[in-house]
């Protein structure tokens, strides 16, 4: 807080810090506050002033039969490969957390690192071993790459939430007599939901928005949102490309907000006070 | 008091003693914790792991010479250049090999890692070849070198010999700008192709420019988040994290809106009167610097953040009212407690930006292209594996010598945490 009494030289420096930051988060919400009236334009360029509104970006990318094959491939390939990295990397974090072995430190490294290596090696690998094997140009070989990308950030949301998480619960089930997977659905999951949902998020967002991977892997019957966009950007930028930008805008919004939930929720059950 | 081995003495009554029965049980429950491990463990080994292994395994793979003139190849390895040329048998064999790989693909693959080794080696193949089967009963080492005399010279052979070799270190010399000369000695590449060098300085300094500019802009604003009272904070955040959970592509399109010819960033230079005509801020380093730093200033601002909550400002003050004066007191007393989170926050920034393959492609000029674009290239242009495989060798090694480091001394679950914010 600026006192009263403050000095001319903390004034210049408490007014300059803030404009300077005001400065830089301008820098980072310009362009998702600048392209999204631009969805809304009557004519054809992505321009400032807008000549008028109109809805026909929407209709087209709602018509257009690459735009919404590329939705639909989107909404296949996304959700099974959010599945699978959800269900092993939770049950494979909770292994992490309690079992305790030599080699354990390397191998949770490995289980990591697909987070950690450049994307465009992690495409080349997967194309050149997955084209002999037919999984290239299909949708299975598509979700595999992407659910071992969005693998390790389920396991590190899930093992963060399991570490608050209190065994003895667990132990007093059992000693209550449930068997192992009633006490998992019953008391574990409860407790680790908003650590899982979350991993569960991150892994979609990043299958959702992966595309240089999808380059190696797909052919075009499968190219993905990203994809689309990725040749749309690159051949002929129009406002058709703001109109999904725009749809893809509100959904991180919602992402972010049900994250953010999520996180309260979580704090609010470790008995912190909320942020 | 009792300890908890008298109370689990006390309670052992069979044969086994209840501490033995209780370590076994122990070990068992271990044993089925680890198990839920492997499902993932053999599906990132089976689809990540192994893939990544073979493709490493094609940056010194040199199967053409070897795979097509095996019995060539072993009667070569006894020889020496300084005995002349080699013997009948190996004569005898080439011909035989050469003629069996005559019409399939084999042989265009022989005559063509051959040439790489010495000029004109592919002609002599295909000349060779045309002349094989030798006629019965004649001499294979006569006939050939009647065919062309090449064959003749010890330096034919010794590049042969090379080639076929079923592994070579050509291709990770290549992309480090390094050769082999005809002696075998390790030599600089010719200037043509020493190109990879370049590309490898230009990607480590493009992703230090962004690293401090993500640097430049992120403290100032983990500074203030930190100081501001929790609702403004909060808001603040947002502004961080919403970029962040925005398709990367959304903000490559954007941004290309931005900075157009006549996009807000050149309109705005231009009713400041700070150019006269617009900027050109794509296609060149200013719009990848630009993009890139936008895309990875959250991976700086969230380790920063979560470092500087954790100063108390009461040093700060303490400080000051000792008498130091506040830009001091901040340099010596604030700043320091800080490094952990900028070691963290720009060793993250920097691993990404190494290997940043998108943004240049839509954003950067042809000539500015980093070391991922030409992976993607000899992947997916030129079909040259060795090669693709011997640069991703290069990032790969680099990558994974900076996050082991970035482990070590500055905390993944450091670095996690901020993520997973």
């Amino acid at each position: 807080m600026l006192q009263p009494y403050a000095s001319p030289l903390e004034r210049a420096w408490y007014y300059g810090l803030r404009g300077l930051v005001g400065l830089i988060l301008l820098y980072l919400m310009l362009p998702i506050l600048a392209i999204v009236p631009l969805s809304f334009n009557a004519d054809s360029f992505l321009l400032y002033p807008m000549s008028g509104f109109s809805l026909r970006w929407y209709e087209e990318i709602l018509t257009s039969a690459a735009w919404r094959q590329s939705m639909g491939n989107s909404l296949i390939v996304s959700p099974f490969a959010t599945l699978l990295a959800t269900v092993i990397g939770t049950v494979a974090s909770i292994g992490l957390v309690r079992a305790d072995f030599p080699g354990k430190a390397l191998l949770t490294a490995v289980l990591i690192s697909p987070m950690v290596v450049p994307v465009v090696i992690v495409g080349v690998a997967m194309y050149i071993f997955f084209a002999p094997l037919g999984l290239t140009g299909s949708y299975t070989g598509l979700v595999i790459a992407h659910a071992v990308l969005g693998v390790p950030f389920v396991v590190t949301t899930v093992t963060a939430t399991l570490q608050g998480f209190d065994f003895n619960l667990v132990r007093a089930a059992s000693s209550l007599g449930a068997n192992p997977v009633t006490t998992f659905f019953r008391v574990t999951l409860p407790q680790v939901a908003p650590g899982v949902i979350s991993g569960a998020l991150f892994a979609f967002a990043t299958s959702f928005d992966e595309v240089v991977v999808t380059l190696f892997l797909a052919s075009p019957e499968q190219a993905t949102l990203p994809r689309q966009m990725f040749s749309g950007i690159r051949e002929n930028i129009s406002p058709a490309i703001a109109a999904v930008a725009t749809i893809l805008i509100l959904l991180s919004t919602l992402m972010l907000l049900t994250l953010e939930g999520l996180r309260r929720r979580n704090e609010r059950m470790r008995g912190a006070r909320p942020a | 008091m009792t300890t908890a081995s008298e109370t689990l003495d006390a309670f052992s009554g069979g044969t086994v003693p209840l501490k033995k029965r209780l370590r076994q049980a122990e070990r068992r429950k271990k044993l089925l914790f680890g198990a839920l491990i492997l499902p993932l463990a053999v599906f990132v080994l089976l689809t990540f792991v192994v893939p990544i292994v073979s493709l490493l395994k094609h940056s010194v793979a040199n199967p053409e010479v070897h795979d097509n003139l095996p019995d060539t190849v072993a009667l070569l390895k006894g020889w020496k250049a300084a005995n002349g040329a080699p013997d009948e048998a190996t004569f005898a064999a080439l011909a035989r090999e050469l003629d069996a790989a005559k019409g399939g693909p084999g042989i265009a693959a022989v005559a063509r890692r051959l040439n790489r080794e010495q000029a004109g080696y592919r002609s002599l193949i295909m000349k060779t070849a045309r002349a094989v089967p030798l006629e019965a009963g004649a001499a294979a080492r006569d006939t050939l070198i009647g065919v062309d005399e090449r064959w003749g010279q010890t330096e034919i052979w010794q590049a042969l010999q090379r080639a076929g070799d079923p592994v070579t270190p050509f291709y990770l010399l290549a992309a480090v700008d390094l050769t082999t000369d005809e002696h075998g000695d390790i030599a600089k590449a010719p200037a043509e192709e020493a190109v990879y060098m370049d590309v490898l300085l230009r990607t480590f300094r493009m992703a230090l420019i962004v690293t401090a500019l993500c640097l430049a802009l992120g403290f100032p604003l983990a500074y203030l988040m930190v100081s501001l009272p929790t609702r403004h904070a909060n808001l603040v955040m947002i502004c961080v994290l919403l970029p962040f959970w925005t398709s990367v592509l959304v903000r490559v399109a954007a941004w290309i809106v931005l900075l157009q010819n006549e996009g807000l960033v050149n309109q705005l230079l231009m009713a400041l009167g700070i150019t006269d005509g617009p900027i050109q801020l794509l296609f060149n380093n200013i719009g990848v610097y630009i993009a890139m730093t936008h895309i990875l200033l959250p991976f700086m601002v969230l380790p920063l953040f979560s470092v500087m909550k954790g100063i108390s400002p009461v040093y700060l003050r303490a400080a000051v009212s000792l008498g130091c004066p506040p830009f001091k007191s901040f340099w010596k007393v604030y700043f320091p407690q800080t490094l952990p989170g900028i070691g963290a926050g720009a060793l993250l920034v920097f691993i990404m930006s190494m290997g940043y393959y998108i943004t240049p492609a839509l954003l950067g000029g042809p000539k500015e292209q980093m070391i991922s674009y030409f992976i993607a290239f000899y992947t997916n242009q030129t079909i040259n594996w060795g090669m693709a495989a011997a640069l991703s060798a290069v990032l790969l090694a680099a990558t994974m010598v900076l996050y082991v480091f970035y482990a070590r001394y500055l905390g993944p679950t450091r670095g996690n945490k901020a993520k997973s914010r």
